[in-house]
């Protein structure tokens, strides 16, 4: 895409900006016109408040309950420290091997949920003799909760590996499958109207109408389905993992070291969050035209 | 705008122009026999048209007037092949589109359709949406249907928003690009439905002229949904009025205001006239529709 930094760009007489700024300028003209905003400011103490809270609850008033908590400090600290008491800091390889691990699991989870989700969803929601054949049993399989798949999991694949994948691709395939068939159906009727107009074939339909008129659904379903595949990543990992942030919470739980415990779960705040945005970049890279819309409604 | 003159020399096709009411050579001679259309949702049969026959010249601009919901949408997604027919038939060119045996047209490239509520491809920039038909049909490489398309849209004063996506235009703008698309397939008929319904006034006046400018240099069969009155008799050749559910034909008027046509012609006293034959029509229509209170058909 064109990124280019137009730095200079054109006045008239007046000084008055004529051309819109592109790429990095825009990017640039957009945290300038935030920070004249509230917003920012409101974000950082709305966090600090929080902050204060967690401090105040474990650390400052130590009540009952609270005192076995690791508050903020002993977190930050340990966090921080190039020699961590309880073994799990920001200078520990163990640290980033469980990031590593966790991450190349949902990888290959919500690639594969992706490759077979997004294509089941298109095909069921534009043809209505697939939907038949395989909508049922999608909608029976759905409600059953992930953590009661676990035993079937551990039954059929072999290792620590293989079970762990299987649960985080069955939760986030259920979740891209559903939208993406929701997307096409919500797609007008007068484009595939006006696609068989213009002479199309099915393929071309398919191609021109279908994937991309799905496309807006198929990215608000990614962004869940992340989400419900670190969820259900993490729990099938507490129950049958080798290494992995869920491995490391339970584990140190059981050891009896709270903060490490507490630092995988600030960890995976992080990580999920970073996926998710990861996905959102994806889908406004693929879909120029409805980010461009929702700008001319000042959205 | 685009200031062209009726008899500018720039044709999109081929075909020679001819005067008007001298019949298209591309032919578009559209013919509407004992139409019945009859919708069951649930069991409850629902009259959409009954025996609605009409004739629309080649090169006609023909524009249907009714009150809404009384079945026009039917007739031309009969014409354009989106519903089957009940009985009758229709004809384009002698050729039978739908008819016995044979209740539902093919679409086809043949009859464009323009979209009550606009369906340029929101994902396609206004250039891709009008290089998409010649595409799709294999008519056109890429490169010359893209060539094609950004003069086209050039021709209709619209060049410089050619890689925009219909969502960064204006809704005039958009309709513009909408008929571009339809017009670059050469097709024999080009149906309307109310494309300028939800437009202010002004925007409208532009929107006419620049059709009207398009119909002097193709010269192609226009079927027009409206019941904007007022814009019935400024665009047609001849307004049918059609009665309320079910809906037939009831009442034709010619309009013999002579070509080119300017805002001018709304205030000769020859509008005004036409204007209260065709507004007492549609009143009485528009009165029964009102009393039965029936809801629109999709």
């Amino acid at each position: 895409m064109a990124s280019t930094a137009q730095s200079e760009n054109k006045t008239d007489t007046n000084g008055r900006v004529m051309t819109a700024p592109t790429g990095f300028a825009l990017v640039w003209y957009r945290i300038k016109e935030s920070l004249t905003t509230p917003r920012p400011y409101l974000m950082l103490l709305g966090i600090l408040m929080w902050l204060f809270l967690y401090w105040l609850l474990c650390e400052g008033l130590r009540l009952d309950r609270f005192d076995k908590i690791p508050g903020p400090i002993a977190v930050a600290k340990e966090w921080f420290s190039p020699t961590p008491f309880q073994g799990i800091s920001l200078f520990t390889e163990d640290y980033y091997n469980n990031i590593y691990v966790s991450c190349r699991r949902i990888l290959i989870a919500f690639g594969l949920a992706t490759g077979i989700g997004v294509p089941l969803g298109l095909f069921m929601g534009w043809s209505k003799k697939f939907k038949d054949y395989t909508f049922p049993i999608l909608e029976i399989l759905r409600p059953i909760p992930i953590l009661a798949w676990v035993p079937l999991a551990i039954l059929m694949f072999p290792g620590f590996e293989a079970p762990v994948i299987f649960l985080a691709t069955l939760a986030s395939l259920f979740v891209t499958t559903l939208n993406t068939m929701l997307g096409v159906q919500s797609i007008d009727e007068s484009y595939f109207r006006a696609a068989g107009c213009l002479g199309s074939s099915n393929w071309d339909i398919f191609k021109n109408v279908v994937v991309p008129g799905a496309l807006p659904y198929v990215f608000t379903g990614l962004q869940i389905s992340i989400g419900v595949a670190w969820f259900s990543l993490v729990a099938a990992e507490m129950v049958s993992g080798d290494h992995g942030l869920g491995y490391l919470i339970v584990d140190s739980y059981m050891n009896n070291v709270t903060v490490p415990m507490v630092i995988g779960m600030i960890t995976l705040g992080f990580v999920g969050w970073f996926t998710s945005v990861l996905v959102r970049i994806v889908g406004n890279w693929l879909m120029q035209w409805h980010v461009k819309a929702l700008a001319q409604q000042g959205r | 705008m685009n200031m062209t003159t009726p008899n500018a020399t720039m044709k999109q096709n081929s075909a020679p122009i001819v005067s008007p009411g001298n019949g298209s050579p591309m032919g578009g001679a559209l013919s509407i026999k004992n139409l019945t259309k009859i919708y069951d949702p649930e069991g409850v049969n629902v009259c959409a048209v009954d025996d609605c026959s009409m004739e629309i010249a080649a090169g006609e601009v023909c524009m249907i007037v009714g009150p809404s919901g009384c079945g026009k949408t039917t007739l031309l997604n009969a014409i354009a092949g989106f519903h089957s027919i009940t009985s009758g038939e229709i004809r384009l060119d002698g050729d039978l589109l739908c008819g016995p045996g044979k209740p539902k047209a093919e679409q086809g490239a043949d009859r464009m359709v323009v979209f009550q509520n606009g369906a340029l491809f929101p994902w396609k920039t206004l250039a891709e949406n009008v290089a998409y038909g010649p595409i799709v049909q294999k008519r056109m490489s890429k490169s010359e249907a893209n060539d094609k398309a950004e003069h086209m849209l050039a021709e209709a004063g619209i060049g410089e928003f050619c890689s925009k996506y219909p969502g960064e235009v204006s809704s005039g703008m958009a309709r513009r690009a909408e008929i571009v698309r339809a017009l670059i397939n050469e097709p024999k008929v080009l149906l309307l439905d109310e494309p300028y319904r939800a437009m202010d006034a002004l925007t409208k006046s532009i929107m006419h002229e620049s059709l009207l400018e398009t119909y002097d240099r193709t010269k192609v069969t226009i079927f027009f949904i409206t019941h904007d009155l007022e814009e019935a008799i400024f665009l047609g050749d001849k307004v049918h009025i059609v009665t309320t559910r079910p809906c037939s034909l009831k009442k034709t008027v010619d309009v013999n205001i002579p070509r080119p046509r300017t805002y001018e012609s709304l205030s000769s006293e020859e509008f005004r006239t036409l204007m209260e034959e065709v507004n007492e029509a549609v009143h009485e229509e528009a009165v029964k529709a009102f009393q039965a209170g029936e809801r629109e058909l999709a």
